[in-house]
């Protein structure tokens, strides 16, 4: 064994790659080098910390000391003071505006000893590279005690007891799909991750991939084994190069220790896993379309039923689950159902991975007990809105999600709750605006995102994004007539009931939920012919 | 992998190349390395500290320095913190020093008196 008094942990995730991590781990290397500590310390890239917002993060250890916003400039300091000396580079700590105290440990805020952390477990601990520090902490033994001590059908039981439900957008039970796929006829079986995240501001599945793919990796290969599927696939858009790269690599690592291939912990048991690369359509996230898309054909969504489960890729029995449901598997046979259902509520069980985005202090990835409430989640997680600016409006779900006001500040943050409270849990997009926003102008954004993404098949979804666009386009030009919103009430129901697939289905679904909650900012923009965030105004804006 | 037992012999050896990651309660060894500490050997000290551990396979000690602790004339200097004992600080080490302390105390439990400069009364 190698031994190293000093670990530094450079964060190569997304957001911290494009702030410019890599340099920064270049410099250091080069400057432990040229000082000459080379054997005592040991640089490691590993995966997203959670406050992207301060990246480029890098994180010292022994003590854990966090390192905000360093930049290559920086890196002969730290080597010198704290590497060489032991002097904490206080300049660079952590000093968020809620801290007026410079904060060493992440642990000691709010922003991390809030969060309970099962998927992202490994992320910023371990390098992803390496398959041995994935299983220095518990790696693949949840795989190994499933392949040796339990039937298929036990371990669908053990998911069905959990209770997980999927953590793509629809919460469906996962055990109950496993089930209906496992029990359908047919020779062979197939597995699908979906790693697609199309939705505007999540990078969630992609962070998780790349701070530790081998989580989502073992989850396939239990899943697989569990519904009897041979092989797998994992769907990424092609601009993930990053998670990509990564998981060829992870997925060369595991086949090399025999945990994927032919005869995996001696059983007989043989599962392997392919990577297909999509063009980043959204629709194509959407499960059928993404079958068609890895069969070559157009990334349009399918008639459903048959669902993927009885006939799916190549019109085999498929499985589709995202790649936050699968990264759950692991932990839960290791920890037991119970475990999984003591975190949470009891109608959602376990944790949500959000993409905390917009107008927030802490922006970044944080892991929280489904239930919690949206102002736990801003305000003490979230350190609240900058700039002294006040909360107007929380969008979760996403673009098809809904725009939730102040007064629901507390709706817990579950599948069910935010649906009641007409929104929706969604993937984990979490958008955070303050009041310089102006309702419609954000609703015609979202609108904006649809007409260019829908994939044109149906009727009612092709047009009617369009013509959605323009009536709020209209409002935002303070040119409609309350008769305008009433056509816009009826368009946002026919393409609710009469498009093909759940995108035309919640395309309106950013239009009902401000009409419902900020039916005054309506009124002000067509009666009063003003917007009251001053942003919209009688020039033409049409794109 | 073959079996169960296969993968937790890897993993025992994986889990020690990220114990020092884990924050856990453990042996902490400090070496000052204020500008005297330095002038006055203390990297050499802490280089031949991490090399007897990494020798002696000790991978739950951690190893961390501190800047100036005020006493220049008795660098370099040692602190050797466990949970549930007192601090004891050993002064003028020297690489071998440094072994043997290791040795004597890490391994087996006994203070080298003979170089202790400074014992913390209150237990840690
Ligand atoms: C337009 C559209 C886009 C979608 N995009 C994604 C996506 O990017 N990732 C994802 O996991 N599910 C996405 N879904 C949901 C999938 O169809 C499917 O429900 C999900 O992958 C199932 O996995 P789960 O049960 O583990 O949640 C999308 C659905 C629609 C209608
Ligand atoms: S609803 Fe929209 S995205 Fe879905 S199939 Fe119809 S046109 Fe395509
Ligand atoms: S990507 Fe670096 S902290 Fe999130
Ligand atoms: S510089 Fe070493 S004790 Fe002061």
């Amino acid at each position: 064994m190698e031994f190293f008094r000093s670990h530094v942990l450079v964060c190569s995730g997304v957001n911290c790659s494009f702030k410019g991590s890599r340099s920064v781990r270049n410099a250091l290397v080069e400057e432990i080098e040229k000082q000459g500590l080379g054997q005592e310390i040991k640089v490691v890239e590993t995966g997203c910390f959670g406050l992207c917002e301060e990246g480029p993060v890098i994180v010292v250890y022994p003590e854990a000391v966090h390192y905000c916003r360093v930049s290559p400039g920086d890196v002969g300091e730290i080597v010198e003071e704290h590497l060489r000396k032991g002097r904490i580079v206080n300049r660079l700590l952590y000093r968020g505006e809620a801290f007026p105290k410079a904060v060493q440990t992440w642990e000691q805020i709010d922003f991390y000893s809030r969060q309970k952390r099962v998927v992202l477990r490994n992320c910023g601990l371990i390098d992803p590279d390496n398959i041995d520090e994935y299983i220095a902490r518990d790696g693949y033994e949840a795989l190994g005690r499933v392949l040796r001590h339990l039937e298929p059908g036990e371990v669908i039981g053990l998911i069905k007891e959990s209770g997980l439900r999927g953590r793509g957008g629809a919460g469906f039970p996962a055990g109950l799909k496993w089930d209906f796929t496992a029990s359908a006829p047919g020779d062979q079986k197939y597995l699908i991750c979906n790693a697609d995240e199309g939705e505007p501001g999540t990078f969630k599945d992609r962070l998780i991939l790349e701070g530790d793919p081998h989580s989502v990796i073992e989850g396939m290969t239990i899943a697989a084994y569990a519904i009897g599927a041979s092989k797998g696939y994992i769907y990424f858009r092609g601009e993930y190069n990053l998670s990509i790269d990564r998981l060829t690599q992870a997925l060369k690592q595991a086949r090399e220790y025999g945990l994927l291939g032919e005869n995996i912990f001696g059983t007989g048991f043989g599962f392997d896993i392919e990577i297909k690369v999509g063009a980043g359509a959204y629709v194509c996230g959407e499960e059928t379309a993404l079958i068609n898309s890895i069969e070559g054909k157009r990334g349009e969504p399918r008639y459903k039923p048959p669902y993927p489960a009885s006939a799916g890729l190549w019109g085999k029995p498929t499985c589709v689950n995202n790649v936050e449901t699968l990264a759950n598997v692991p932990p839960i046979i290791l920890n037991g159902a119970e475990w999984f259902r003591s975190i949470g509520t009891e109608k959602c069980p376990g944790t949500k991975v959000f993409t905390l985005t917009g107008n927030i202090t802490n922006a970044g990835l944080i892991e929280v007990p489904m239930g919690i409430t949206l102002r736990e989640v801003i305000y003490d997680i979230g350190g609240g809105i900058p700039n002294g600016r006040k909360f107007k409006m929380a969008q979760t779900g996403g673009t098809s999600g809904g725009c939730l006001p102040g007064a629901l500040l507390d709706v817990p943050m579950d599948i069910d709750s935010l649906a009641a409270a007409g929104s929706a849990l969604g993937s984990g997009a979490l958008m955070i605006m303050d009041d310089s926003h102006c309702i419609i102008d954000v609703v015609k954004c979202f609108l904006q995102f649809f007409r260019h993404e829908s994939c044109g098949q149906c009727t009612p979804c092709r047009e009617g994004t369009w013509r959605l666009y323009e009536l709020v386009d209209k409002i935002s030009r303070l040119e409609a007539t309350m008769e305008d919103v009433e056509l816009l009430r009826r368009l946002s129901r026919t393409m609710e009931d009469a498009s093909l697939c759940a995108l035309g289905q919640t395309a309106p679904f950013p239009v009902l939920t401000t009409m419902r909650f900020f039916p005054e900012e309506y009124e002000a923009h067509i009666k009063k012919g003003v917007c009251p965030a001053g942003i919209c105004s009688a020039v033409s804006q049409t794109a | 992998m073959k079996s169960l037992d296969e993968l937790k012999k890897l993993r025992e050896k994986a889990q020690e190349t990220i114990r020092l990651r884990e924050q856990t309660e453990g042996t902490k060894i400090i070496v000052g390395m204020g500008t005297c500490g330095i002038a006055a050997g203390a990297r050499e000290v802490m280089l031949a500290l991490v090399d007897e551990l990494q020798k002696k396979n000790l991978a739950d000690v951690v190893v961390t320095q501190t800047g100036c602790a005020g006493l220049c004339e008795k660098e370099p200097l040692v602190e050797v913190v466990r949970p549930g004992q007192p601090k004891i600080t050993y002064g003028y080490m020297t690489p071998e020093k440094a072994r043997q302390m290791i040795t004597s105390h890490i391994v087996n439990g006994q203070v080298i008196g003979e170089y202790v400069i400074a014992r913390e009364d209150t237990v840690s």
